[in-house]
């Protein structure tokens, strides 16, 4: 069981700043809406939330969106539990949407995501922020922001953990064993 | 054809060798030999006169796709059974000469077992008129016992009636005690259970007071009554009060009322499904207790079959009843021999002797005496087995015990000296009548 | 999440899935204030109605909760007699199983129907009892305590049970399969249930079950219940002599202008419906500010989402046994 740790708190923290900064040099004056993830995206969101807030306050609101209901994979799963969808006062029309996730891997859990914000609303634009990019997308999909690229084989697990729920920042890559 | 039985166990306990011929027990000892005899080795097997049922349902004439005469004979003879009473509610009612010697006269031709059909009280059931009581008792068909099973002479005038017409022709009114204005509708035992499950209740009440009824008619004209499947506690406290004051009544229960409760009833399995309903823990216990004392004199079937698509539905659009002619020993000796209440002498008379003297049937009483008709049947107390479809023999598969592990086998059954059933297996009509010698 | 096969009873649900089926039920109803309301879910798969009693607001109920899901729904109205042989019930699921569906939502009027389908091995699909004869009604009795919990703890329902939550059901309780799923399941949220009606319409084996009751629903009032849910009373009873007429009835029993203006000012009015206006219930009752009857009709469709949603979604429903498994990761 190897467990290589890629990113510790500070790189997590800086990471995240630099992606706030890119979001708003990119998008810069419009009304910003940071939607993450569940479950680790929306922690994401909400510290991307507070460093824009900082910088520019009012410029962005944020929220959570469950995509749960718009996978293409539900039934080869066990059931799975839902988490609550929590739209901004402000609503999406017109928009700029920043999805927010931990990590972006066969594009599927963004495509769903996708589906998801069409019945909410219409937005202006729509971009992706992912805290690591590990490769092998299945769809034509990609990150605007992305805070670390990790190229990893299918029997790596990337594992990440934030302080407000796993008691400590970090990301870590752990080899599955051979099973020769 | 004789047939030499050897070192069966009688039910008083001894070990002897039996032989039968040209219809009767024509001696017993021990060393027997016969030349030409069938030899049955029942070294380990219990030997019982044969079973008489006072309360089957063969379902001829009209009901023919549940069972027939054939059909039913057949099962009670797996059974152990050598005479049954078929009761009179079949299409058209038994309720003249006519249909009562058909159906005896079918018994006669396919000779399994002695079938002794039952007369209605009333003309097509219908509880307003008395049916051609004597004219049936007159028959060749000779009816001693009198019923409306299925429905209850809920008409207290028509049952006094009935108590005292039959005495003209020494015959018994066996009552099928159910009040009809508390049960309309009425699904499963009234209780918690049925008011969980959403099923109208069928109150003990409704049982008890018609033999408390009945009992004090019985006692007031000076007739014999006979209860049909006693179910509750409080039926017994009835009847356990009637003789105390020497009222002439006997009782009958069922052998699943003997071994099975409400509870079974939970998933809604429709085979459960019984008219008088499956009871309360305690009422099984009272009954078991009340038979072992003889308050409760004998157990008699109520052999129901009823076609596949009349059980797989839902619980209130199924029929009522259980078949139990094949299962009847097994169960009888799951519930009250193997803990230790009753034994095989017992069985012998609550399974045979005495319901033969309540339906006057002869040929019963001195069962295993040389000059006595030859009719017995050997089981083997120690066998189990999984009750299953294979052991049913009947037209119908309406078994409560299906999948159910239960004790005792039949290995033998002799009817009038004639084998119906050997190892196990029953016989054909050619093998019997080979027997005879036709 | 637990993952149900069938819903046949309450019974059949833990605390845990009973309220996680009511925050399922939260979810379900954001999206009806969405742009779409409408999901992709359950897109693929077929829902019968197989209904062989008249409910039109139930199965309205179910078919809109199915359409939500983005389900295919047929309806079979197979009303037929009761005690009618029962060829109906086995032909009738058959015949539409033969048609290819994935969920079987079955009203009838013999009680144990749904359980029976379900056993039966007649048909692979599941099983949802939308009212089985007096016996029960399982997604009345969870949009009953959705819409308790919902008005007791507001926005904060997410995750709450009904702890301490003190419930009076009245009328007939004996003919009632509503009273009966909501007497279980509001026991297993930790609410405490009192039933009152007149003694000829509560069980005889009422004591065996897990609430108090009683014949005087004045002395319940004044002992300022939670919640009072009146059940539908049908005259027709007055004929196998439950009570004499509804004069009598609505005098003991209903609550009426002047039992309403008794009430403790928390207690809140619920109906199943539909509603006798008069007899059980008196108009102003049905429709002052303390009734939840038309919230009970909002939440019916939320909590039959996720009724559907467990029943055929995720790999153990029948659905995803059908499923070739893909290339994945």
């Amino acid at each position: 069981m190897a467990a290589r740790t890629v990113l510790q708190q500070a790189d997590i923290t800086r990471a995240l700043t630099r992606i706030s900064h890119e979001i708003l040099e990119s998008d810069h004056g419009a009304d910003l809406v940071i939607l993450g993830i569940p479950t680790r995206g929306v922690l994401l969101a909400q510290r991307i939330g507070a460093i824009l807030e900082q910088l520019a306050p009012g410029t962005a609101q944020v929220g959570a969106l469950d995509v749960t209901m718009y996978r293409d994979d539900l039934a080869k799963q066990p059931t799975r539990t839902p988490s609550p969808t929590l739209v901004p006062s402000g609503g999406i029309d017109g928009k700029t949407v920043v999805l927010v996730d931990d990590v972006l891997y066969s594009g599927r859990t963004i495509r769903a995501a996708l589906d998801a914000l069409n019945d909410l609303g219409r937005p202006r634009a729509v971009r992706l922020a992912t805290l690591i990019d590990r490769g092998h997308r299945e769809l034509p999909i990609r990150a605007d922001f992305v805070g670390k690229n990790l190229p990893t084989s299918h029997s790596q697990r990337i594992y990440v953990k934030l302080l407000e729920t796993d008691g400590q920042d970090l990301v870590a890559i752990f080899d599955e064993e051979d099973h020769g | 054809m004789s047939l030499l039985i050897r070192a069966a166990t009688l039910p008083d306990g001894s070990r002897t060798d039996l032989l039968v011929d040209a219809g009767i027990i024509a001696e017993i000892g021990s060393g027997l030999s016969h030349r030409g005899a069938t030899v049955i080795d029942a070294d380990g097997l219990q030997a019982l006169p044969g079973l008489v049922d006072l309360h089957t349902h063969l379902r001829e004439p009209g009901f023919e796709q549940s069972e027939t005469v054939l059909s039913g004979s057949r099962a009670a003879a797996a059974g152990g059974f050598t005479a049954v009473h078929a009761m009179a509610n079949t299409s058209p009612v038994a309720d003249t000469a006519g249909v009562v010697e058909q159906v005896a006269s079918l018994g006669d031709q396919h000779g399994y077992v002695t079938v002794r059909p039952i007369g209605a009280v009333s003309m097509g059931l219908a509880g307003e008129r008395l049916s051609e009581i004597g004219a049936m008792a007159q028959s060749r068909a000779a009816v001693r016992v009198f019923s409306d099973d299925g429905k209850c002479v809920s008409d207290a005038l028509l049952m006094r009636r009935a108590l005292e017409y039959v005495t003209t022709f020494g015959g018994v009114v066996a009552q099928h005690a159910q009040e009809p204005r508390l049960t309309e509708g009425a699904q499963l035992n009234e209780g918690t259970l049925s008011s969980e499950l959403g099923l109208a209740g069928w109150p003990a009440v409704a049982e008890e007071a018609i033999i408390a009824r009945d009992v004090l008619l019985a006692q007031h004209v000076g007739a014999r009554l006979h209860v049909c499947h006693v179910s509750t506690a409080g039926s017994v406290e009835v009847v356990r009060w009637a003789k105390a004051r020497g009222i002439q009544v006997t009782a009958e229960v069922t052998p699943h009322h003997l071994l099975l409760d409400e509870q079974l009833a939970a998933g809604y399995d429709a085979r459960f499904k019984v008219n008088p309903p499956l009871r309360r823990e305690e009422d099984v216990l009272a009954l078991r207790a009340a038979l072992a004392e003889g308050v409760i004199d004998i157990v008699a079937t109520d052999h129901a079959p009823h076609p596949i698509e009349a059980k797989e539905c839902a619980w209130q659009e199924a029929a009522f009843g259980m078949v139990g002619l094949e299962s009847a020993l097994s169960v009888v000796q799951a519930a009250v021999v193997d803990t230790g209440q009753l034994g095989w002498r017992d069985i012998a008379r609550v399974l045979s002797s005495k319901p033969a003297e309540i339906g006057r049937l002869a040929g019963y009483d001195a069962p295993f005496t040389v000059g006595a008709p030859a009719h017995l049947t050997l089981i083997d107390p120690a066998a189990r087995r999984s009750f299953g479809v294979e052991h049913l023999h009947g037209k119908s598969v309406n078994s409560p015990y299906l999948g159910r592990e239960l004790p005792g086998r039949v290995v033998a059954t002799v009817h009038g000296g004639v084998p119906t059933v050997l190892d196990g297996e029953l016989r054909s009509r050619e093998e019997m009548a080979a027997h005879v010698g036709y | 999440m637990t993952q149900l096969r069938h819903l046949l009873s309450v019974r059949d649900l833990d605390r845990e899935t009973a309220v996680s089926i009511l925050d399922l039920a939260e979810d379900m109803a954001d999206v009806a204030t969405r742009a779409v309301p409408k999901l992709p879910t359950l897109r693929g798969r077929t829902v019968a109605n197989l209904f062989f009693e008249d409910s039109t607001r139930t199965r309205l109920s179910f078919e809109a909760a199915a359409k939500r899901l983005g389900a295919d729904v047929i309806t079979v109205s197979a009303k037929g007699s009761s005690v009618s042989k029962g060829e109906s019930l086995k032909d009738t699921s058959q015949t539409i199983a033969a048609m290819g569906i994935d969920a079987v939502v079955l009203r009838h009027g013999a009680s144990g129907a749904a359980r029976v389908l379900a056993d039966s091995g007649w048909i692979d699909a599941a099983v949802i009892n939308a009212g089985d004869g007096t016996h029960e009604h399982p997604t009345q009795g969870l949009l009953d305590a959705y819409t308790m919990r919902k008005a007791k703890h507001g926005d904060g329902s997410r995750g709450a049970d009904l702890d301490g939550l003190r419930v009076t059901i009245v009328g007939d309780i004996l003919h009632s399969r509503v009273a009966r799923s909501n007497v279980w399941l509001l026991q297993t949220l930790g609410a405490t249930v009192h039933l009152v009606g007149p003694e000829t319409l509560l069980p005889q084996g009422v004591d065996g079950w897990p609430v108090t009751s009683g014949t005087d629903l004045d002395a319940a009032l004044d002992d300022a219940p939670d919640v009072v849910m009146m059940l539908r009373v049908q005259s027709e009873r007055m004929l196998a002599a439950y009570f004499p007429n509804e004069r009598e009835y609505a005098r003991q029993w209903g609550l009426d202008d002047v039992r309403l203006a008794r009430l403790a000012p928390d207690t809140m009015v619920m109906h199943p419906g539909p509603m006798n206006r008069g007899l059980e219930i008196s108009s102003a009752a049905a429709d002052s500010a303390r009734s939840l009857v038309l919230d009970q009709v909002t939440n019916g469709v939320s909590i039959r989402m996720a009724v559907l949603y467990l029943v055929l979604s995720g790999s153990g429903s029948t659905a995803g046994s059908e499923h070739t498994s893909g290339l994945s990761v």
